[in-house]
């Protein structure tokens, strides 16, 4: 691979440069393609098959809201168009559909692009067109982090990192002597995640006496627990996708290891997922895990106005479950988008709407985020949202916990 | 010590998981000379169609029986509609249907099901007994003796029947059979079904261990193929203690080898794959096959 790099380096820099060529012959990309009068088209790559199709709904849940803000009349008069194309979770696949997005289609922006790798392989392309992909759903710390090199990307759910710095704060104040072992996805998510705990946990980051990975493609995780137990550990991490989460806490309570204490990342803590863990046998004694949006199954906002609007819109999506946190996820999103589009007002340019949502955001009226989350973004800061609430596991659902903490400037 | 047995123990019971996929691709062998890639799928779809039943408030000891026929007629069509009229096309035409199989059933499931991981009841309590330090649990245990009691049926069937004797018989050779009245695309499509039917049952034993979703058999196929292929690929006993041999193999791999590590166990199970086909390709309870010329 080393000796291609060059090699290939220098063809893309062909290839470059031929289409650079090419794209004088096109009208030079003014910066409103895929605004008109009457429409605003966006595109999104998702995973609606695939082994991360479970996460296809949340771009679904979004355009529920852009249909009913156009019955309301869309913005400024324009109605939004969301193209939502299946990329499989295949980055090969997102690079394709993008492609095929930005240059047959034309739109405006790709918002809420899924998945880390699938993103990762299109930023570049992304902003050498100057297109903004915008709010990505992916919390991979680098969205935030390298706004300065790629200032057409800004993502939206809170960094990875910046959870687990939670995470360490929590074991430093509270459980100050734990035992740690980590259980993570060997790739950028799950590596992401450990170092934001390694980091959080900063001197005392020696308390993680193990961590043990997994790939993607492994059947199961049961080995990994069983080792994580032998090695004495008291605290367990979970930087795992729900699939491996459920096996995981199944596979505590299977080794009668349920006297240790649990952290389940944001990514894995649906209350499907969890509820699918119990229903398998699994105790889930002392399991502690993050929010920073209203959970659609938690009584307290039974009769909050924001989650009776959220049922509202879900309504326009046919097959999305309104109990799904994804959903709401993909609902909080758009809003924060269309924030951002109404504030552009008249001047709808690609540039001038990236700015804005990475540099000039303070949303504080987001009906769907926990009451106190602001979604904001600064000249300095480029993470949306950073502040979340731990919460544990009652038996039935989550209870939260404490007070809002805000990890914004951790993450360095 | 204890550390090593609750490895073991954990890897007898993905074994147990995987031996009892490769029992129907055996099946499938057996009857048709090929491998079944979409094998996985079908009994993930099978699974799917167990849980509808108990949504409708089925009871299991129902559900369970009816889906095992659903299965088996859902296998018989499917090689009455899709692999015959392949029957006598090159072996590459089949395994290239199989795949398209495999994508075509998984997108369905997704379509009709969700992807959503969901919990699947297990006959077996999920409670554990504890032996010398480490624990077993009672489901894991569940698998592995389903898979005695499947493998003690096939076997039976095949040895012991004039049904399993034709059936053998029409997939070492069609030719042959045919002249003797054989009725050889039938047996064919009856193999399909008795696999279908045997992944159904490794469907359900292991969705309460695995959790249902539609790629809840991707990675499971992988290494029932390297249980298949290291017990040698025509041989039920074989299979199971091909996969039990390779769970424990993985597990022990992953936890003790150093460099190894959790992360690449499919790594490893390709290498059993690679090494059994390089060093003994009949595996360990093949026959070598012999053909007169």
């Amino acid at each position: 691979m080393r000796q291609i790099g060059p090699r290939f380096a220098a063809i893309a820099a062909i290839f470059v440069t031929l289409a650079a060529c090419g794209g004088s012959a096109a009208p030079t990309v003014a910066t409103d393609v895929g605004i008109s009068s009457t429409e605003i088209l966006l595109g999104n790559t998702n995973a609606l098959s695939g082994p991360a199709a479970a996460y296809g709904t949340i771009s679904n849940a979004s355009n529920a809201y852009y249909t009913y803000v156009n019955g309301q009349g869309g913005i400024n008069g324009r109605k939004i168009t969301y193209k939502i194309l299946d990329d499989g979770y295949v980055p090969a696949n997102t690079v394709t559909l993008t492609k095929q997005l930005v240059e047959q289609d034309k739109v405006f922006a790709i918002f809420g692009g899924l998945g880390t790798q699938d993103q990762t392989s299109v930023r570049d392309y992304m902003n050498a067109q100057k297109v903004p992909q915008i709010f990505v759903y992916t919390g991979a710390t680098t969205w935030g982090l390298d706004y300065s090199k790629y200032s057409y990307t800004i993502g939206w759910i809170p960094s990875y990192q910046a959870e687990s710095h939670l995470y360490a704060q929590d074991i430093l104040k509270n459980h100050a002597s734990a035992q740690i072992g980590v259980l993570y996805q060997n790739d950028d998510y799950g590596q992401d995640y450990l170092k934001g705990l390694k980091d959080g946990l900063g001197s005392s980051a020696s308390l993680i006496k193990d961590s043990e990975s997994y790939d993607v493609t492994a059947a199961s995780v049961g080995s990994q627990v069983a080792t994580l137990k032998a090695k004495g550990v008291d605290t367990l991490f979970l930087f795992s996708t729900p699939k491996f989460t459920v096996q995981a806490l199944v596979a505590v309570s299977k080794l009668n290891w349920d006297s240790v204490n649990i952290y389940v990342n944001s990514v894995s803590n649906p209350k499907t997922t969890i509820g699918a863990a119990k229903t398998a046998g699994a105790a889930l004694k002392n399991v502690t895990s993050v929010a920073y949006l209203k959970d659609p199954t938690d009584p307290q906002w039974a009769n909050d106005a924001g989650m009776k609007l959220y049922k509202t819109i879900i309504a326009n999506c046919s097959t999305c479950d309104a109990n799904n946190g994804f959903n709401i996820s993909g609902v909080a999103a758009a809003w924060t988008l269309v924030d951002v589009l109404k504030k552009a007002g008249s001047n709808l340019t690609r540039r001038n709407v990236m700015d804005i949502a990475a540099t000039q955001l303070s949303e504080t009226d987001n009906p769907f985020v926990l009451p106190g989350v602001v979604v904001k973004t600064s000249s300095t800061d480029h993470f949306p949202i950073s502040q979340m609430q731990e919460e544990t596991w009652n038996g039935a659902g989550w209870t939260l916990q404490g007070t809002l903490i805000d990890t914004r400037g951790t993450i360095k | 010590m204890q550390g090593v047995l609750q490895q073991v123990f954990s890897g007898l019971a993905s074994g147990g998981i995987f031996a009892s996929l490769a029992l129907a691709l055996v099946l499938i062998y057996n009857a048709m000379g090929l491998v079944n890639f979409a094998q996985g799928e079908m009994a993930m779809f099978a699974t799917f169609i167990a849980v509808t039943l108990m949504d409708r408030g089925l009871n299991y000891w129902i559900a369970f029986p009816v889906t095992l026929v659903i299965a088996f007629a859902g296998g018989v069509a499917i090689q009455r509609i899709v692999i015959r009229p392949v029957e006598r096309a090159p072996v590459l035409t089949l395994v290239i249907v199989t795949l398209g199989l495999t994508a075509l059933i998984n997108g369905l499931a997704g379509f009709i099901w969700g992807y959503l991981p969901r919990a699947f009841p297990s006959p077996f309590p999920s409670r554990t007994i504890s032996v010398l330090g480490a624990y077993v649990s009672y489901q894991d245990l569940g698998v592995i003796a389903v898979c005695g009691v499947v493998l003690l049926v096939i076997y039976l069937l095949l040895q012991r029947t004039t049904v399993g004797l034709t059936m053998r018989a029409a997939a070492h050779n069609p030719e042959a059979s045919r002249l003797m009245g054989v009725r050889v695309s039938w047996m064919l499509a009856l193999g399909w079904g008795l696999a279908s039917a045997v992944g159904a049952v490794s469907g359900i034993m292991v969705a309460p261990i695995l959790f249902l979703e539609p790629n809840m058999m991707q990675t499971v196929i992988i290494y029932a193929f390297a249980a298949a292929v290291l017990g040698g690929i025509e041989s039920p006993v074989g299979a199971v203690v091909g996969g039990l041999i390779v769970g424990v193999t993985v597990n022990l791999a992953g936890a003790y080898v150093p460099y190894v590590g959790g992360d690449l166990e499919l790594a490893v199970a390709l290498a059993i794959i690679v090494a059994v086909l390089v060093l003994k390709p009949n595996g360990l309870f093949g026959r070598p096959s012999v053909r007169r010329v």
